[in-house]
């Protein structure tokens, strides 16, 4: 069972490589119909493997469900060695049926979407490239490997942000993605050698993730350096997953294709960062002070995020805003040391997430490329089928009752106040959130779908229901995100937590559980309670805003021009930036090309240069060209030599 | 004794230059195809000697059967091979015929004298990596300055002469305090041997003072630096990569500037250990300074040429510093990071020679959306570009990651720095390849760009090859130079042991951390 399992997971990667290898050669000669169809096969497959090994796992005894499946060495110096291998375990089980599965749906999705763009067979590469760098990303068994991964789907944002490549805006945005994730990775390199050589100080050089895990508690004693460690790694997560303060690149991904912003920006990539910390939970839970720093970052970036949500008029910057206000729940999560519940919230929202994304993406297609919120409404008459599911996928996000996102995010802020890592701060915080998410995710809903149409005239003639292709996976996403929370129904609703259940053993390694912490019952009602009124009052507040009195939001921000206008503005953070480090670094890097270069150390050298031709140019009279002169100089020498010999 | 591969890998470079002499200058093609064809043959054998490679054997394989060369002077001319320069060995022609082939049509003057040129260049560079003996590396090295100066000179853009004087002067001032330390060296074998010598295998039997090591270590660091170049003795290059041919700064890149590098490991390193140890902060500190330094003026460029000139600096900074981590890691990426140096900024350098050829310009300002025009040309260049800043998967990150990761364990603060280098690259380069090839292709001349033709196709694939082969399986290199590497490390031991038997300093540097494990492998002193 274990060679067969092996087998399996070997595979799921190199469908959607072989994907990549076909489209991207061929490019041009692909038809894009064809294109569509075999990066959708591809993760088929891989999705179908996926599958396959789940069932295959979850007969398996608990302890034996760590399988590690080698391809071969890749680097190997020294006592450092890393190696193409995968790790199949219940974490990864989970993550790559999210990836492939959701994956698979986006790609259907894009077969609708990118037709007649003309690059559609380059998009389809890049989309399977992702999901192959992706998979290598959860699978891989080493850090080095997961880094791999990790800038695998970095490159694969940076193309695909700047897939309209022509458009300069979507260059820009792909730049700036790869360079600040990069600034991330950083952290997240200098952290993988500090962890190496720690290890490799108490003699044992490895970076296998089940090693380290396994070997943390026992190695990584006092504080200072675990501390180091996973702050240079959570340095890397909030790059990767768009937290404070390096989150400024998401909403600038927008620029590319909507799937991409689907797939990538909201349901797979950006969470690789909450997958990383659950995966190294071992490691992290060994240094309260950085669980802290995750958590307070995660809340605060939780309410920071949802903020700018509430006034922007961009449809996909509102969700990006919600995606970056959604993981800072995620980070939250783990923060307390709720790291399956962090793995919970990542599952259900890519559901959701992905949904909304999609759904987001239908009505732009009616609309001939409409983004504006405030020049919609009115739509539900046009395309049903994409406001029912974008319906419950608002409702999902919100936290209402009975869908997903209300047994994911109800969880994270339970533990965040009952936990021994928790505080009721970091709850209160991330009620404050619930309740700005609620509101801004209907504030979409009743713009866009409700009141009077503010469409132009001849967009509104063309709004349309979107083909098959498309409003298919939106109806299964939103079945998903309806009821995808119910494998984790907690046992206060009767249920039997069996999702927290299925990855406690990743993440029990080390973890002093924060379950021994029991809390009455009523507690639980009282907080379950609490989270179901916060999204009442956020949904019943954007109703009397967008439909009740449709003037009265307009009429606050008048009021409170300041405000506004910073949230509109994103609290002017890229300005900050731009001021603070980009404009000093070209300046420096000036000085050092024009003053230091050119005028310092080039002149030292063509000084000294010129100072040798003004001496040889007081020296060349001696070379006269006359035979008579060199002559006297030769007897002369002559002379002194003789001296020299007689008189010595 | 068997066939003396090593003497025809050095010389046949020369008797193709040789026949090339004897051809009638206007045919062109016949031209061409023997340059290109001798320098194929000649990598086709040093590839044979690639295969051959015992990498378990760590002394110098291949040994021609050395000749006294100058009898009163007991210079002779012996050649091998060993770990530290095997992978140089096969690059040097590997790039020469890329060069060759990338001057196809981009030398239209003189083709002649270039081809002879070219391949004289190759001789001496091929001579300074597999000389075995002082006087002999000290002449090709020499030897390998006048090709070069004419290739910059005949051959270069606007300011050639000025690049090509300042190249020469900057190089041979070096040289002569090496040929100096060369000659006390030589003086100091007397007592040892029988006969004084310049022969390596000699020297390296000599034990030196740590207070002459000092010296030496100056006088050959010297040159050595100005070759890498290492800061603040770089300021030659930008001029001598602009105003370089295509084909002369594929070379120059790729080959010539590791010859520096290499002068340290093969001399510095193992001959003067304990100033090494010494000198260790100092190379560092350089090293990080050209990677930052280097990184931030590149940034600032309005020429891709002095951009991608520029990122040399910053480069090589990254191959200094890990060298002179002093253990497995950074030494192993170090040689590494020289290989992939000469394929990722060699391949860049064409590149950007193909986009001159048809533009007549190189400034960013002038292009703008070139990938509308020349996608296959675009994907090539952002591969290679992706390779230059070290992603996972190609050929820079094996050396990046190893060197840094070597650096760590010596001093993290200076792999902090190092790593900061690397999101300066980033920046640079992916803002270069944004105005140049995406947004709107608004310039009428850049409309008519026609894609890469099947020659360019056919000289670039390879580097894309050796791209992707290095950084997915680099074991195929990393297993032939790594037991050398260990070596080099334990002669370096023993020999500052000896040295320092008054006092017993440890030969890592004091800040070093205290996870020094791996002596059991040879890993870290």
């Amino acid at each position: 069972m274990e060679e067969q399992i092996k087998t399996i997971i070997k595979l799921i990667p190199l469908f959607p490589l072989v994907g990549f290898l076909i489209n991207g050669f061929l490019n041009k000669k692909m038809p894009e119909r064809i294109a569509g169809i075999i990066a959708s096969t591809a993760l088929f497959l891989s999705f179908a493997c996926s599958a396959w090994a789940f069932f295959i796992l979850a007969k398996m005894p608990v302890e034996d469900r760590s399988i590690h499946a080698v391809w071969f060495q890749w680097i190997l110096s020294g006592s450092f060695s890393s190696a193409f291998s995968f790790l199949y375990d219940p974490l990864s089980a989970v993550m790559m049926l999210v990836v492939t599965g959701v994956g698979f749906l986006i790609h259907v999705y894009s077969i609708g979407y990118m037709h007649g763009d003309g690059g559609t067979t380059r998009y389809f590469a890049y989309l399977n490239l992702f999901v192959f760098a992706m998979l290598t990303l959860i699978m891989g068994d080493n850090l080095l490997l997961l880094y791999l991964g990790w800038e695998g789907v970095g490159l694969c944002s940076y193309l695909l942000i700047g897939f309209w490549f022509g458009k300069d805006s979507a260059a820009n945005a792909g730049k700036k993605a790869f360079i600040v994730n990069r600034v991330g990775d950083f952290g997240f390199a200098l952290g993988v050698m500090l962890l190496f050589w720690t290890f490799a100080a108490a003699g044992h050089t490895t970076i296998n993730l089940s090693e380290i895990s396994h070997l943390a508690p026992e190695i990584l004693v006092g504080g200072g350096i675990v501390t180091t460690i996973t702050l240079l790694l959570f340095l890397g997560a909030t790059g990767k997953s768009a937290q404070i303060p390096l989150y400024v690149w998401l909403p600038d991904a927008m620029e590319g294709p909507t799937p991409v912003s689907a797939l990538i920006h909201a349901a797979t990539m950006v969470t690789a960062g909450v997958y990383m910390v659950s995966r190294l939970s071992a490691v992290f839970i060994l240094a309260p002070a950085t669980m802290m720093t995750i958590a307070i970052i995660g809340a605060a970036t939780a309410l920071f995020a949802a903020t700018i949500g509430l006034v922007q008029n961009d449809i996909k910057r509102i969700l990006a805003y919600s995606t970056i206000s959604q993981l800072g729940y995620m980070f939250l999560g783990c923060g307390v040391g709720a790291f399956s519940s962090g793995i919970f919230h990542l599952m259900t929202h890519a559901f959701f997430k992905a949904l909304l994304f999609m759904g987001a993406g239908s009505v732009m297609h009616a609309l001939a490329g409409e983004l504006n919120v405030q020049k919609m409404g009115g739509l539900k008459k046009y395309m049903p089928h994409t406001f029912a599911t974008m319906f419950i996928g608002a409702l999902a996000i919100s936290g209402v009752p009975l869908f997903s996102g209300f047994f994911s995010k109800d969880e994270i802020l339970y533990k965040a106040f009952t936990s021994e890592y928790g505080h009721p701060v970091l709850w209160a915080v991330g009620l404050l959130a619930a309740v700005l998410t609620a509101f801004y995710m209907f504030r979409l809903i009743f713009l866009a779908f409700y009141g009077d149409s503010r469409m132009d005239p001849d967009v509104e003639k063309h709004a349309h229901e979107s083909p098959k292709v498309m409003t298919v996976p939106l109806m299964i996403l939103a079945v998903l995100a309806f009821i995808g929370g119910y494998i984790g129904l907690p046992h206060a609703l009767g249920g039997g937590a069996w999702f927290e259940q299925f990855l406690e053993p990743v993440f029990a390694v080390g973890h002093e559980s924060s379950e021994v912490v029991h809390h009455s019952l009523s507690l639980e009602y009282i907080l379950m309670f609490t989270s179901v009124l916060a999204a009442g009052i956020g949904i019943f507040t954007a109703y009397m805003f967008y439909i009740a009195k449709p003037g009265r939001a307009k009429k606050l921000s008048d009021k409170f021009p300041g405000v506004y206008n910073t949230l509109l503005n994103k609290y002017y953070v890229d300005e900050f930036y731009n001021a603070v480090i980009v404009q000093p670094l070209i300046k420096t890097g000036n000085f050092f090309w024009k003053i230091t270069d050119l005028k310092g150390v080039d002149a030292v050298a063509n000084g000294s240069a010129r100072f040798i031709g003004w001496i040889s140019s007081k020296f060349k009279f001696i070379q006269t060209g006359f035979v008579r002169n060199y002559a006297l100089v030769f007897v002369l020498g002559v002379i002194a030599l003789l001296g020299f010999v007689i008189f010595r | 004794m068997e066939w003396p591969v090593l003497n025809w890998i050095v010389f046949l470079p020369l008797i193709g230059a040789l026949i090339i002499l004897l051809l009638n200058g206007s045919r062109h093609n016949l031209i061409r195809w023997t340059a290109l064809v001798v320098s194929i043959v000649d990598f086709i054998l040093t590839l044979m000697l690639f295969v051959k490679f015992d990498p378990a054997d760590t002394g110098m394989q291949f040994m021609n059967d050395p000749v006294i060369w100058i009898g009163s002077f007991g210079a002779r001319f012996s050649l091998g091979v060993d770990g530290i320069s095997i992978l140089l060995v096969v690059l040097t022609p590997f790039l020469t015929a890329v060069a060759i082939a990338s001057a196809w049509t981009a030398i239209r003057e003189k083709i002649k004298g270039f081809m002879i040129s070219m391949l004289i260049l190759e001789t001496g560079m091929l001579g300074v990596f597999l000389a075995t003996d002082l006087f002999l590396f000290y002449v090709f090295w020499e030897v390998m300055l006048v090709p070069m100066y004419f290739l910059i000179g005949i051959w270069g853009g606007g300011r050639k002469i000025y690049a090509a004087v300042k190249f020469v002067l900057f190089t041979m001032f070096g040289s002569l305090l090496m040929l100096l330390a060369i000659i006390k060296l030589y003086l100091m074998t007397s007592p040892v041997s029988a006969m004084r010598t310049t022969d390596l295998g000699a020297i390296m039997n000599l034990s030196i003072a740590p207070d002459l090591q000092i010296w030496l270590f100056l006088a050959f660091g010297l040159a050595f630096a100005i070759k890498v170049p290492l800061f603040p003795f770089h300021t030659w290059l930008p001029d001598a990569h602009v105003e370089a041919p295509t084909a002369g700064s594929v070379i120059l890149a790729g080959v010539l500037l590791k010859m520096g590098t290499y002068g340290f490991l093969r001399f510095c390193l193992p001959l003067f250990p304990n100033a090494t140890v010494t000198f260790v902060p100092l190379i560092s500190i350089l090293a990080l300074i050209g990677i930052i330094y280097g990184a931030l003026i590149a940034m600032v460029q309005k020429d891709v040429k002095s951009l991608v000139a520029y990122s040399s600096v910053a480069h090589l900074g990254f191959v200094m510093l890990g060298m002179f981590a002093l253990n497995t890691q950074g030494i192993t990426g170090s040689i590494m990071q020289m290989i992939n140096h000469g394929i990722a900024t060699g391949a860049l350098f064409m590149l950007v020679g193909m986009i001159y050829e048809r533009r007549h310009t190189r400034l960013i300002a002038d292009f703008g959306g070139v990938s509308h025009v020349m996608p296959k040309f675009s994907v090539i260049f952002l591969i290679v570009t992706l390779a230059s800043i070290g992603l996972p998967g190609t050929n820079g990150f094996v050396g990046e990651f190893l060197i840094l990761l070597g650096t760590f364990k010596t001093n993290p603060v200076y792999a902090a720095i190092g790593t900061a280098g690397i999101v300066l690259a980033a920046v640079y380069m992916l803002w270069m390849v944004q105005r140049v090839f995406y947004g709107v292709c608004d310039k009428e001349e850049n409309k008519k760009l026609i894609d890469i033709n099947w020659r360019e196709l056919a000289v670039s694939v390879p580097l894309v090859i050796m791209i992707f082969w290095i950084g997915i399986y680099p074991r195929t290199f990393i297993d032939k130079i790594e037991p050398s590497v260990n070596k080099l490390i334990e002669i370096m031991k023993t020999r500052t042991a000896e040295e320092t038997l008054i006092d017993e300093a440890p030969i890592v540097p004091e800040n070093q951390d205290n996870s020094d494990h791996g002596l059991e492998e040879g890993d870290g002193l």
